[in-house]
């Protein structure tokens, strides 16, 4: 009866949530560009121990990170990393090794006198020459070009650059993967590793190399591109699909190897690499949604790659237009996405680049907002944000009055002023962003009423002021209704519906009964019928403490009220069916709590005999041993039979001596030794034993033979 | 009649006495070995039954310990007897040789049930 129109508002609640939940879905938080909790993280995972850092590929991170973020606070690691820098440089050290060492000595600039690097490039061009390894050219190479930047004398230009290139493209894939050896196994991060050693041998290349090779090269970018993944929010990023590789490398490495490599690339080759700028921005959106790694290698990675996006300004100027060759994303992102009416915020949206410098000039479009409820029709439409010289935000200072409260999706579009600049920049067309918009809603007119039967005369009646702490007291019994009713209106004026509506009626034995209070436009009301409501109560009279929750998300005000007590009179429980009352709720934080504690009850020890009862019979029980002893005494007994000679003596004595040890061992064997022992020592005397044994008793035999014979 | 019962016991105990002074003096060294096992276990039984039999397997011990060298005493008196035509080829010394060894075993085995 009453359950009916509960049930359908409930379901209408549930539809909107659904709604909600659909319409925000293309819609997502939008992460922001690098900032300082990065340059903090760094700091934090890139602590030197001890004054250095654990190897030299990690103090090239550190010190690269600390230089692009130009974090002030950096650890000066000069005087230890140095002397490992200048250890490394030697013809002998493995090439990884001789690798991060030259990177290292390209930041810090140690003093390296000018004939290591001379010995150094000789062997690498050796290296070069002979090796057949991706891994192994890539460090020789990369070395090389460390080597050109550092001592400009020495010669490290390439002999043979063409072979090389031929040697290095030939590891690669029609998908535009590359292996690392002849093996087949192929990954997107040998990729990234072969277009970087690429753009080196191009670079060190005595004669220039062909340029249809180079334009193959560019084609095996564009096929890796094609192969590149996709999150629905528009992230692209590479990941490895053979797991347990040459070292599995992840999506941020990968990714990221395959960013240093292609720009690498780019910058070494002449005209534009068509890359669309759909992806450029997906890999931005994709390293800056990693937020803060946890990993020292994966912030590296994401920061090194940010980096590249944003600095490949190859702004070169041919026959007046600006050439570039991949385009530089443009990160839009928001301080907040919660406004509210009440304190007449005002809408305030951010543009950088991914490393969080300023963006060109350019406008920030609203294309137009719309509330999810309402999806066709748009509250807000092509207003363009005024941007703010001091705080370098684009402001919309007012919103307008058709903005409610309610959960909104805003779109937004950046137009740049120069003209060129949609080659230049990867903005990313129209982005949306879900807006929460909250505000005051006004609670009035609250009345709570006591009726009469169904003809609905009002036996009492109370109006209650919800904004303050006024509580009424009523009583019914089961033959009336009760009826309560508010309006709630939103700042605009219009009809609010919350999340949350429910009126609580608790009884003094903490059993609660909670309602929902359905709505007719801005009025809510409720009627409760006692009538039917008697066994749903469990006969239950006495004292209920009335309580109204009122809640959603966009309500700055959402309360939980107690509006007073009801004096509920019901009649007895039937005994044919006394009502059998549900167990309480237990208290949820008593449950996990700490238990009663246990005492063990250990199992009562046997009783045992007094100690002084067990004594009395241990001397008893030697007693008879007495009575043999005094026995043997008595019948006479003698050692007459002991050999003289010295021979059988000895073997008679040892003898004894044997049964002795043997009980002796019994002995030891009842107070520590375990069976093993004592049967191995067992054994040992038994055949000792057995042998002195056979030999006194086959003399004594002899001699009682040679006495009956005599 | 009670005079002639009680003379006819001591007449009686007398002449078993005398019966068995006879015997060669090995054989009651034996004999009484076996008495000093015998009373040895009785002791222990009345112990047992005074305060119980819990760590029961002591009780077993001890017991078995002296019933079992009184019966390997029992054979090495029968196997030692020179009366005794059964055992007639067998030499005195090799029955006590047995007698040493089965005791040290059946005492291993005592040990090894009074641990475990």
């Amino acid at each position: 009866m009453l359950l009916l129109p509960r049930m359908s508002s409930n379901l209408a609640r549930l539809l909107l949530l659904l709604l909600f939940a659909f319409s925000i879905c293309d819609a997502v938080a939008l992460p922001g560009p690098i900032s300082d909790r990065h340059r903090s993280a760094a700091l934090e995972l890139f602590a030197p121990q001890h004054g250095s850092f654990a190897s030299l590929e990690e103090s090239y991170e550190a010190l690269r990170i600390f230089e692009i973020l130009a974090v002030r606070e950096k650890p000066d690691v000069r005087a230890t990393t140095c002397p490992k820098v200048l250890e490394n440089l030697v013809s002998s050290t493995p090439l990884k090794d001789l690798f991060y060492a030259l990177k290292v000595n390209g930041i810090l600039k140690c003093k390296v006198n000018g004939d290591i690097f001379k010995d150094i490039a000789s062997r690498l061009k050796a290296t070069v020459k002979d090796s057949k390894t991706l891994v192994d050219l890539y460090y020789s190479i990369g070395s090389l070009l460390l080597i050109k930047d550092q001592a400009s004398d020495v010669d490290v230009l390439l002999a043979d650059a063409d072979g090389t290139f031929h040697s290095i493209k030939a590891l690669s894939q029609s998908d535009g993967k590359w292996r690392y050896t002849d093996k087949p196994e192929s990954s997107t991060y040998a990729a990234g590793l072969a277009l970087e050693a690429l753009a080196g041998v191009i670079t060190l290349a005595s004669s220039e190399i062909d340029q249809s090779k180079v334009n193959l090269v560019k084609n095996d970018i564009l096929k890796l591109f094609d192969s590149i993944e996709k999150y629905d929010d528009g992230t692209f990023y590479f990941d490895e699909k053979l797991v347990g590789g040459h070292e599995h490398q992840g999506s941020i490495s990968t990714t990221s190897s395959v960013v240093r490599g292609v720009f690498a690339f780019a910058a070494v080759t002449s005209g534009k690499i068509n890359l669309p700028g759909d992806k450029i921005l997906g890999l931005a959106k994709f390293f800056l949604g990693i937020g803060i790694p946890g990993d020292a290698k994966d912030l590296f990675n994401q920061i090194e790659s940010l980096a590249l996006l944003e600095s490949n300004r190859q702004v070169v100027f041919q026959e007046q237009h600006i050439v570039v060759k991949i385009s530089i994303p443009l990160i839009l992102s928001l301080p907040a996405s919660v406004y509210s009416l009440s304190n007449k915020d005002q809408l305030k949206v951010r543009v950088n680049t991914v490393l969080g410098s300023a963006a060109p000039p350019l406008t920030v479009k609203l294309v137009r907002a719309f509330s999810t409820v309402a999806k066709d029709s748009a509250v807000i439409q092509n207003k363009d944000l005024k941007y703010d010289q001091n705080s370098g935000h684009h402001v919309l200072d007012v919103l307008p009055d058709k903005v409610d409260v309610g959960i909104y999706v805003f779109v937004f579009e950046m137009v740049l002023h120069d003209a060129d600049g949609e080659k230049v920049y990867a903005t990313g067309g129209q982005i949306h962003v879900p807006i929460y918009v909250t505000g005051i809603v006004k609670v009035s007119n609250a009345e709570i009423a006591v009726l009469d039967n169904d003809l609905g005369s009002i036996e009492t009646q109370k109006t209650l002021d919800l904004a303050g702490n006024d509580i009424v007291s009523l009583s019914a019994n089961h033959l009336q209704k009760f009826r309560f009713s508010f309006q709630l209106t939103t700042p605009r004026g219009h009809a609010f519906m919350p999340h949350q509506a429910f009126l609580k009626l608790k009884h003094e034995t903490k059993y609660e009964h909670i309602f929902v209070v359905g709505n007719a436009g801005k009025k809510f009301e409720i009627v409760l019928d006692f009538l039917g409501l008697v066994e749903k109560f469990y006969y239950l009279s006495g004292r209920y403490d009335i309580e109204l929750t009122v809640g959603d998300a966009v309500m700055e005000n959402s309360f939980l009220r107690p509006l007073g007590h009801l004096e509920l009179d019901l009649p007895e429980a039937p005994t044919s069916k006394a009502p059998r009352l549900p167990p309480l709720a237990v208290d949820p934080y008593t449950r996990y709590g700490p238990k009663a504690e246990i005492t063990h009850l250990f199992r009562t020890p046997e009783k045992r005999p007094p100690t002084q009862l067990s004594l009395i019979f241990l001397s008893l029980t030697l007693l008879p041993l007495i009575g043999f002893l005094v026995g043997l005494l008595r019948l006479g007994v003698n050692l007459r039979n002991f050999p003289s000679s010295a021979a059988p003596a000895t073997y008679a004595i040892l003898f004894h001596l044997g049964i002795a040890a043997v009980l002796v061992l019994y002995v030891l064997f009842w107070l520590k030794l375990d069976l093993f022992t004592t049967l191995k020592t067992t054994a040992l005397l038994g055949v000792f034993l057995l042998f002195v044994g056979h030999r006194i008793l086959s003399h004594l035999a002899t001699a009682s033979a040679k006495l009956k014979s005599a | 009649m009670a005079r002639s019962t009680s003379k006819d016991a001591q007449d009686l105990f007398r002449a078993l006495w005398s019966a068995y002074s006879a015997t060669p003096t090995n054989l009651k060294i034996i004999d009484l070995y076996v008495m000093y096992a015998v009373f040895t276990a009785l002791i222990q039984v009345v112990y047992m039954a005074m305060v119980g039999s819990f760590p029961f397997n002591s009780f077993l011990s001890g017991v078995l310990s002296c019933v079992g060298t009184a019966v390997l005493a029992v054979c090495l008196r029968i196997q030692v007897n020179k009366e005794n035509k059964e055992f007639k080829d067998l030499a005195p010394e090799r029955a006590f040789a047995d007698f040493v060894l089965c005791n040290l075993v059946l005492h291993l085995v005592i040990m090894n049930f009074l641990v475990g």
